[in-house]
């Protein structure tokens, strides 16, 4: 899958910054530095207005401890009745789920030590998706044979998740929940692999949220991020392409400043005592309409991680 | 549950118990989706007499069998539970072929391609075991005397060009695989009398399930529906699949002929009216396909056994126009179109007569001839694979190998979307079934079709193109190839590879 290279350059580009605050290669750009400490490193909101979207509304900061954004909460709660439609907005997420879903069945049967020809290689496991949505995630994975918990903070897509679910005695199995992860934390919830798959960059403070996804892994478990590059690529494609050109996405779906580049997610992620084993990319052809896995992360993303044993 | 709901149904004993021994399943191996389909039907006590199958059926034949059997040796769809619906005896029956009584004049042609699967399914030692004909070799010719083709299996490096194998062998090996692979299937001996894909209300536990309603009034579910039930099928009406499609005015007379020498080669004449082939089918037996118009085929099949051998050797021989002339030295009539060192090693291979029909060994069987091509393969629910989703004329002995193709197509469709836990009746994932097979199928009916209408005219100028277009497959040799390549079931255009 993917080389090991791009791990140890990303690994490469991410170490020096953790050991020491002010690398020298990086004097020269105060700035990145600046932003790169505000947004992982403090709990305080940041300055820059370049990250307009990582900024909690106070509101939900003083009801909860959580890690959710109003605003994107809201976006959310208007469309979810079309979670279901694959020609609706979620459109790119249905053609996306097969190639995601490959790199999760290989990745975390290879984890559990699971034969990758079984029907159900995740018999006896416990799963959770965080921000489940609709449940397009949840179901495959209980299809393979896991314990799904869903969970998400917009009660409509709960109860359109619950109703889906339903129709199939296989998925009627689902636990959904209107929560929060942090919320699960307090309950002191584990899971054998924790998935939040195109979430975190919906979410006001990522490091938070990565501490919180690491608290729900149980020791020797897994974690499972996927996100959008902030690259320029990424902001062609998933902005200008999918929300304004073919219009696949509502308008203001994603907030390009809000996005997470690998190295970022490493880094994050590695401060929540979780390590990144592999990273692969997707990439989409418009020819055939089909997704595929690649070593290119600089749009989409997935990263596998697992919990360091303490 | 499937096992506990097999005795409730009202049930043919005999049926069941042939069916049981046909397709003995391994009792020690217990589906994880029978513990729970067993706990919701005690549940919901009503729904115990609703068997739920992941994948049913309908159509037993050779393409539903052999998609049957393709999952049942994927080590991801074995443990799948599948209905196959079919109401001929011919599933249940446990007769034994034998290899002394003449071959049944329902034959195929199968491609190297097809054998290839067979054997991945351990199919194909059945075939072995019985009659079977391959053949090496293949003379195309026409009743102008213009050109002639002859293709040979070592043009294209490989042993055979084809296998011409029974029908009904065919079908018995695929039980015979399935028999093999540790997997539980279910037969139900009946028709289908209606299907349901809409859910009728979200709550019911199997709402979203396709309902099939059988002709004994028994209903089951299934997550997906397989049209394997031919070109009438009940399954494409029922999910409201549009075709489009023509009839040819053309039937087809089939029968078995002796003849006094053993026959290695396909030979196919094209007659004014239609062709005719003369396939080997092993011993000194070979099979007739003849094209001809509904008024001539009537005649042929009334009139004495001894007049219509007679009739057949001239087809196959001098009838209709002179023998084309062999190419010995000096440049043949088109030989613009060729490049000598281009030439295929067959390209000298002198025309050959066919052997000289001695007997009729079977009755004469009148088919009529259509075209006929779904607009669609798959809805929710739903996939129809082989003649339920394209009829084509029998030329080349195509038909059965673009179905074989959409069988084993949907099974890998079926089996990917296993691996990442998609519903498998879900459009978007049978929809890679039809991406993958329209494109083949269409290509290859075009061609067929193509075929059938450069020969149903005779027309001075156009009877001088199609000779040249004979010399050109037969001189040319990268063409040629490629006309044999596609022929035996690979998958690349014929022209613009």
């Amino acid at each position: 899958m993917v080389s090991k290279h791009l791990l140890t350059r990303i690994y490469s580009m991410t170490r020096p910054v953790l050991q020491i605050p002010q690398p020298r290669n990086l004097c020269s750009h105060p700035k990145f530095v600046h932003e790169l400490q505000t947004r992982l490193f403090s709990d305080a909101p940041p300055p820059s207005p370049a990250a307009p979207a990582s900024t909690p509304p106070p509101a939900s900061n003083l009801q909860s401890k959580s890690s959710l954004n109003e605003t994107e909460l809201k976006k959310f709660a208007a469309i979810s009745e079309t979670w279901w439609d694959a020609e609706g907005p979620f459109k790119p997420l249905h053609l996306m789920n097969p190639t995601r879903l490959a790199f999760i069945r290989s990745t975390l049967c290879r984890h559990f030590g699971k034969d990758p020809n079984s029907t159900r290689p995740f018999e006896g496991l416990k799963f959770v998706d965080v921000g489940c949505g609709g449940g397009i995630l949840s179901e495959p994975l209980a299809r393979m044979g896991a314990t799904v918990t869903g969970v998400d903070a917009v009660e409509k897509n709960i109860k359109i998740a619950q109703l889906h679910a339903d129709l199939d005695p296989i998925t009627s199995s689902i636990d959904y929940r209107c929560t929060t992860a942090e919320k699960m934390v307090e309950e002191q919830m584990k899971f054998d692999a924790v998935l939040a798959l195109e979430v975190i960059e919906h979410v006001a403070e990522p490091a938070e949220f990565c501490k919180s996804l690491s608290a729900l892994t149980s020791c020797g478990g897994a974690t499972l991020i996927s996100t959008i590059n902030r690259s320029m690529r990424a902001y062609a494609t998933a902005i200008v392409i999918a929300e304004y050109v073919l219009r696949w996405l509502p308008r203001g779906t994603h907030d390009w400043s809000s996005f997470l580049t690998p190295e970022e997610l490493v880094l994050i992620l590695e401060r929540a005592s979780i390590s990144v084993q592999e990273m692969a990319g997707f990439v989409y052809n418009p020819l055939t309409g089909q997704w595929s896995i690649s070593d290119d992360i600089s749009v989409n993303f997935i990263a596998y991680a697992t919990k360091n044993t303490e | 549950m499937n096992r506990i709901t097999a005795r409730k149904v009202a049930f043919n004993i005999h049926a069941l118990k042939s069916a049981r021994r046909t397709l003995c399943c391994s009792s020690g191996v217990k589906l994880p989706s029978e513990d729970r389909d067993q706990e919701l039907s005690d549940k919901h006590g009503s729904h115990t007499n609703h068997p739920v199958h992941d994948v049913a059926i309908v159509g037993g034949g050779m393409v539903g069998m052999a998609l049957a059997c393709s999952l049942a040796n994927t080590p991801l769809t074995k443990k799948l539970s599948v209905a196959i619906i079919d109401s001929n005896p011919a599933l249940l029956s446990g007769d034994v072929i034998k290899k002394e009584d003449p071959p049944d004049p329902r034959v195929s042609t199968v491609t190297p391609a097809t054998i290839a699967l067979f054997k991945d399914m351990g199919a194909w030692k059945y075939v072995e075991e019985h009659r079977h004909a391959y053949f090496d070799k293949m003379q195309v010719w026409d009743y102008t005397g213009l050109g002639y083709t002859k293709y040979n299996a070592r043009d294209i490096n490989k042993e055979v060009l084809g296998c011409v194998v029974e029908n009904k062998v065919l079908h018995r090996s695929l039980l015979s695989g399935l028999q093999n692979a540790d997997s539980e299937q279910k037969i139900y001996h009946f028709k289908l009398n209606s299907m349901t894909t809409q859910p009728s209300s979200s709550s019911t536990p199997h709402g979203s399930l396709a309902k099939l309603e059988l002709s004994d009034g028994h209903s089951l579910y299934a997550k997906l529906v397989v049209g394997a039930d031919g070109s009438k099928s009940r399954v494409k009406e029922l999910a409201g699949i549009t075709s489009t499609g023509w009839k040819y005015s053309q039937n087809a007379i089939i029968c078995t002929v002796q003849h006094t020498q053993e026959n290695f080669c396909a030979w196919q004449r094209f007659l004014p009216n239609g062709p005719i082939a003369l396939l080997p089918i092993g011993d000194n037996f070979s099979n007739i396909v003849w094209t001809m118009s509904p008024d001539e085929s009537s005649n042929r099949k009334s009139m004495s056994e001894l007049e219509f051998v007679e009739e057949l050797n001239r087809a196959l021989d001098s009838g209709y126009g002179p023998r084309p002339k062999s190419q010995l030295s000096g440049a043949p009539p088109f030989s613009w179109l060729t490049n000598s060192d281009r030439t295929a090693s067959s390209a000298d291979d002198l025309f050959e007569a066919a052997p000289k029909i001695t007997k009729l060994a079977s009755e004469r069987m009148v088919f009529p001839l259509s075209l006929n091509h779904a607009n669609r393969y798959a809805s929710k629910r739903v996939a129809i694979i082989g003649d339920a989703a394209h009829t084509v004329h029998p030329l080349a002995g195509q038909g059965v190998n673009m179905g074989f193709g959409d069988a084993f197509s949907l099974s890998k469709v079926i089996s990917q979307g296993i691996a990442v836990g998609s519903d498998i009746g879900e459009l978007s994932l049978l929809k890679r079934y039809e991406s993958e097979r329209k494109p083949a199928n269409v290509t290859m009916m075009a061609i067929l079709d193509g075929f059938q209408k450069a020969y149903s005219i005779d027309f001075g100028p156009l009877n001088v193109l199609r000779a040249a277009a004979f010399q050109g497959a037969h001189y040319i040799s990268p063409l040629k190839k490629n006309i044999i390549s596609y022929a035996s079931g690979e998958q690349r255009f014929p022209l613009f590879s």
